[in-house]
């Protein structure tokens, strides 16, 4: 009897210990949700302060932004088309080479070399986005100016390319997962066909992986929206509306880093302009994260 | 003896140096059904897959020996094995439609074997593959609906549909009604039937009623002696003599469901 008494009272105390280490555990994680919701009040407070001061019409139908100017116009198109024109030109690179890449790692290549490859360009993801920045500026910028003359010192194009390096990994890495899950079965009824390796991969493979590749896009394009560092660098800081990617742009992001950096006054409405144009930012990258996620989810769907 | 579709002479499959099958020699006639049978783990699939070379696929998998079609050994250098699958095709024990259109399903093997005919062409191409599949009457309104709509049995005609196509000369079926209910295995039977007028078919199956019913020869696998683990053939005969008066007592024995 005493036995079982004490073997109980045992089991209690060890129940006690693991509600603690849960909620000690559940602590953690809370703080992660609680910092996020903690920056998305401020976001939240902050622009509508902004918007207090100047009207939606103001922000939205204007074609010029010139917060920091005596002549103040707060129109967020030419921030918006400075982030769209680098993020598009870093998918022109990023999406190809990427795609090419994740075939040949899941089509082509050898268990072994697939083992050795994928890790590597995992770790290529991990280069601090600051020395893609100077890459842009010192390597690719000089190129495009001998290339074609009429390119300024800071333009769309040198950073667009250097953030297409930089997305790649991801791109590719993305998309190998997807081309892999594709269930073997599919591959051989294509072989038994007399398919080539080539005409699998691009017209079996790629199209039933397409979900998950437009998933990896996606994320892709995210990632390129909120870039700084690389943007900051190499592209310039002239707000304007054009499809040109040779001339000096600025991206939203990039607009951020020079206020917060600059001499602008706290509370002022320039200062109060990075909330907004935070605001929309975040709202871009939520929105395509949000499609990612629902694509990767009906993805998943299909072969189960 | 009839006239012989593929001539199988002292083939060898290795998976790395796993022996899997050994020194199996067989003379595959042309216009009937061969069924391969044998109990679980000697090979049968293997040997089926040696037929078109779809073994290859699979890393570190070797054939030696020779698999006659046509004249030609498909293992030698000069052979493309592309050419191969594409005169030997192959169904699978699960249905495995393409995630395309029942149409394109169909359309997708032609066109990358180099149909270069009209849209109406197509169409009547596709059709024709229905048909020969048993599929028409009930895929006919829907051709632009996904192959993986359709029910199990559907779907695995389908696919013998998309092999019959392009009219090969032999189709290999590896299981092809082990995934599908009762009513739908005996229409996959009925066609198998009707398809050996045009094709030479080979068939591995567990079900020995199936193997009965359906083929007109069966070759009977077993592994090489107790306690190895690799399989060869020990028996090939007309159905009848397999089922009924079998030479080898290991083939008596497992046909009369004393063991396997």
């Amino acid at each position: 009897m005493a036995g079982l008494g004490n073997s109980l009272s045992y089991i209690r105390r060890r129940r006690a210990e693991e509600r603690a280490v849960k909620a000690v555990l559940f602590l953690f994680a809370l703080v992660s949700i609680l910092t996020t919701l903690g920056i998305l009040y401020v976001l939240f407070q902050e622009t509508v302060l902004f918007f207090r001061e100047v009207s939606f019409a103001q922000f939205f139908l204007d074609t010029r932004w010139t917060p920091l100017f005596l002549s103040q116009r707060f129109g967020i198109w030419p921030l918006v088309n400075g982030t769209v024109l680098v993020a598009a030109g870093a998918m022109l690179v990023a999406l190809p080479l990427g795609l090419l890449a994740a075939i040949y790692m899941s089509e082509f290549a050898s268990e072994r070399v697939r083992r050795v490859l994928k890790p590597f360009l995992e770790i290529l993801a991990g280069v601090p986005t600051v020395v893609y920045g100077y890459f842009a500026l010192t390597f690719i910028t000089p190129i495009l100016r001998s290339l074609f003359p009429q390119t300024q010192v800071f333009n769309a194009a040198s950073a667009a390319i250097a953030m297409g390096f930089m997305i790649l990994p991801t791109v590719a890495s993305l998309s190998e997962d997807a081309l892999y899950a594709v269930p073997r079965s599919l591959r051989e009824a294509a072989y038994a066909l007399g398919a080539t390796r080539w005409e699998v991969a691009t017209q079996i493979v790629v199209p039933a992986a397409l979900s998950g590749i437009a998933a990896a896009f996606i994320l892709a394009v995210s990632r390129a929206v909120g870039e700084t560092m690389i943007v900051a660098i190499a592209a310039g800081q002239q707000p304007k509306l054009t499809l040109n990617p040779l001339e000096s742009i600025e991206t939203m992001t990039a607009y951020i880093v020079q206020v917060s950096l600059g001499d602008t006054p706290h509370q002022s409405l320039a200062y109060k302009t990075i909330f907004a144009v935070g605001m929309m930012l975040f709202l871009m990258t939520l929105g395509m994260n949000v499609a990612s996620y629902l694509l990767t989810r009906r993805f998943r769907e299909v072969y189960e | 003896m009839e006239p012989i579709a593929l001539d199988i002479r002292n083939l060898r499959v290795y998976y790395d140096d796993f022996l899997a099958i050994k020194d199996v020699n067989l003379s595959i006639p042309k216009n009937q059904i061969t069924a391969i049978i044998g109990p679980s783990g000697v090979g049968k699939s293997t040997l089926l897959r040696a037929l078109n070379r779809m073994n290859e696929l699979v890393p570190g998998c070797r054939t030696e020996g020779e698999v006659i079609f046509d004249g030609v050994n498909i293992y030698d250098p000069r052979v493309d094995p592309v050419e191969v699958r594409r005169r030997i095709g192959m169904v699978f024990q699960k249905p495995n439609p393409f995630p395309k259109s029942i149409y394109e399903n169909i359309a997708w093997g032609l066109r990358i074997n180099g149909f270069r005919g009209t849209k109406a062409q197509m169409d009547e191409a596709v059709e024709r593959a229905l048909r020969a599949a048993a599929l028409w009457d009930e895929v006919k309104d829907k051709l632009h609906q996904s192959g993986l709509s359709l029910s199990g049995g559907q779907q695995q005609r389908l696919c013998i549909a998309r092999v019959v196509a392009l009219q090969p000369e032999v189709i290999l079926l590896d299981e092809p009604a082990s995934a599908l209910d009762p009513i739908a295995t005996l229409k996959i039977e009925e066609l198998m039937r009707e398809l050996k007028r045009e094709y030479t078919l080979v068939i591995v199956t567990h079900n020995m009623q199936q193997a009965a019913r359906v083929s007109d020869y069966a070759a009977m696998m077993m592994l090489t002696g107790e306690g190895e683990r690799s399989g060869t053939v020990i028996e090939f005969d007309r159905t009848k003599v397999i089922f009924t008066n079998p030479r080898d007592k290991r083939t008596e024995d497992y046909v009369t469901g004393r063991f396997g």
